[in-house]
């Protein structure tokens, strides 16, 4: 049991922190140089990626093994069918469970939590094409994880992209009384501060648990 | 008329450049510049699809309801995308092993959703294929300036051809030392800030 737990434990370690998401594979950049000006829009978005994330991962997974891997469909029993390779269908389908969810996500949380809703509400649409969402499902199928890995892996890639906007936003928000030269202004010295953010993040490499 | 299409053209590679001006497709920007190689194979394979898809989604602007259109673009575009990473498997199968998930990552990149929606569904797919020809050139330029600053500093060769003499480097007795810090994620976020810096001090613009 211990074994087991401590195996998850060091893989959500890893995607949090050693393989942060954004810090070490870039992934999800658009919205975090647009929404991190401002700290409670960045917890907003951060929380929306843990949430959606946290289904789409495990999801994709069952659609991954139950319908596109070669040989998946042999669980139908029509003969023929373990011959069935469809994988080269995966990015479309990933995308397509990707908007899906997010869309069925936005419309029980109108209904059943509209507070939630209200705060999540904006960020929502936006996180159907925010890389970090395709990009976890497609590492989760590289990488061969299995159903209860794809659910650590998919929240805790979550968490990490989460920690990265909310201490940028908050990086960014001092950086109003700070005299930065013109052309850097903005796009420019947010890329450097990301760079030591990143450099930062490299120390946790050593982590072994 | 052909003044226009000059400027639909020529503005997104310097001026209007997609990376360091309008903000988009960062993401794989940052990632594939470790190589020049697999930056150049990403530009064009990025290229491809954006000329693709602006076109055929200009195409069919008049057709596309306004509240299914998000969809509707993702489908063409994953549909492009699905193609050149089964042209790139077949081709050039050591180079897709090493853009591994970017490649498919195109279809949530940024400056193909962002020219869909900002240029295609308003004009016409003559300009729309200029347009993204445009963007996929200051795109692929950016990528590939990057690129060689990354790959020279940070083992000290080009498109894989080393350019620094052997005597030089410490273990042959000499001075240098290959900078590290080049091949990981904090040397791209720092490069592509400077050069975000140098694109804007020389077409003098400022962000608020």
């Amino acid at each position: 049991m211990a074994e087991i737990l401590e195996h998850y434990l060091s893989l959500a370690t890893k995607s949090i922190f050693i393989e942060n998401i954004l810090l070490a594979y870039f992934l999800g950049m658009c919205s975090f140089l647009a929404i991190s000006k401002k700290v409670e829009t960045s917890i907003g978005l951060g929380m929306a990626v843990i949430f959606v994330n946290g289904i789409t991962v495990p999801l994709n997974w069952l659609i991954k093994t139950y319908l596109l891997m070669p040989g998946a469909l042999t669980w139908t029993g029509i003969s023929g069918m373990d011959a069935v390779d469809l994988s080269f269908l995966t990015f479309i389908t990933f995308i397509a469970t990707i908007a899906a969810s997010v869309q069925l996500v936005e419309m029980l949380l109108d209904k059943f939590s509209p507070s939630l809703y209200n705060s999540l509400g904006i960020f929502l649409p936006l996180i159907a094409v925010n890389c970090a969402i395709l990009g976890s499902s497609l590492f989760m199928n590289e990488r061969g994880y299995n159903l209860a890995e794809s659910s650590v892996f998919g929240i805790s890639s979550g968490i990490g992209f989460a920690m990265a906007i909310v201490m940028m936003s908050a990086i960014r928000f001092k950086l109003k009384y700070s005299n930065v030269p013109d052309g850097l202004k903005g796009l420019g010295i947010t890329m450097i501060l990301t760079g030591l953010l990143s450099m930062a993040y490299l120390s946790f490499s050593g982590i072994q648990l | 008329m052909s003044i226009r299409k000059n400027i639909v053209f020529s503005d997104p590679i310097i001026s209007n450049n997609p990376i360091t001006r309008q903000v988009l497709g960062i993401c794989s920007a940052l990632a594939v510049t470790v190589k020049v190689d697999s930056a150049i194979v990403m530009a064009f394979a990025l290229t491809f699809v954006l000329v693709g898809s602006n076109a055929i989604i200009s195409m069919l602007r008049k057709k596309i309801p306004s509240n299914v259109r998000i969809i509707v673009q993702l489908t063409i575009i994953a549909t492009l995308v699905i193609m050149t990473d089964q042209l790139l498997k077949a081709f050039l199968f050591d180079i897709s092993k090493q853009l591994s998930v970017f490649v498919g990552l195109i279809i949530t990149n940024c400056i193909v959703m962002g020219r869909a929606e900002a240029f295609a569904m308003q004009n016409s797919p003559k300009d729309s294929l200029l347009d993204g020809l445009g963007n996929g050139i200051g795109y692929g330029a950016v990528l590939i300036i990057v690129a060689v600053i990354r790959e020279f500093l940070g083992s000290g060769s080009i498109l894989n051809v080393t350019l620094l003499p052997a005597s030089m480097y410490v273990e042959n007795g000499g001075w240098y030392v290959n900078n590290g810090l080049m091949l990981l994620a904090p040397g791209a976020f720092i490069v592509l800030g400077l050069l975000i810096w140098v694109q804007r001090t020389v077409t003098n613009y400022t962000e608020e």
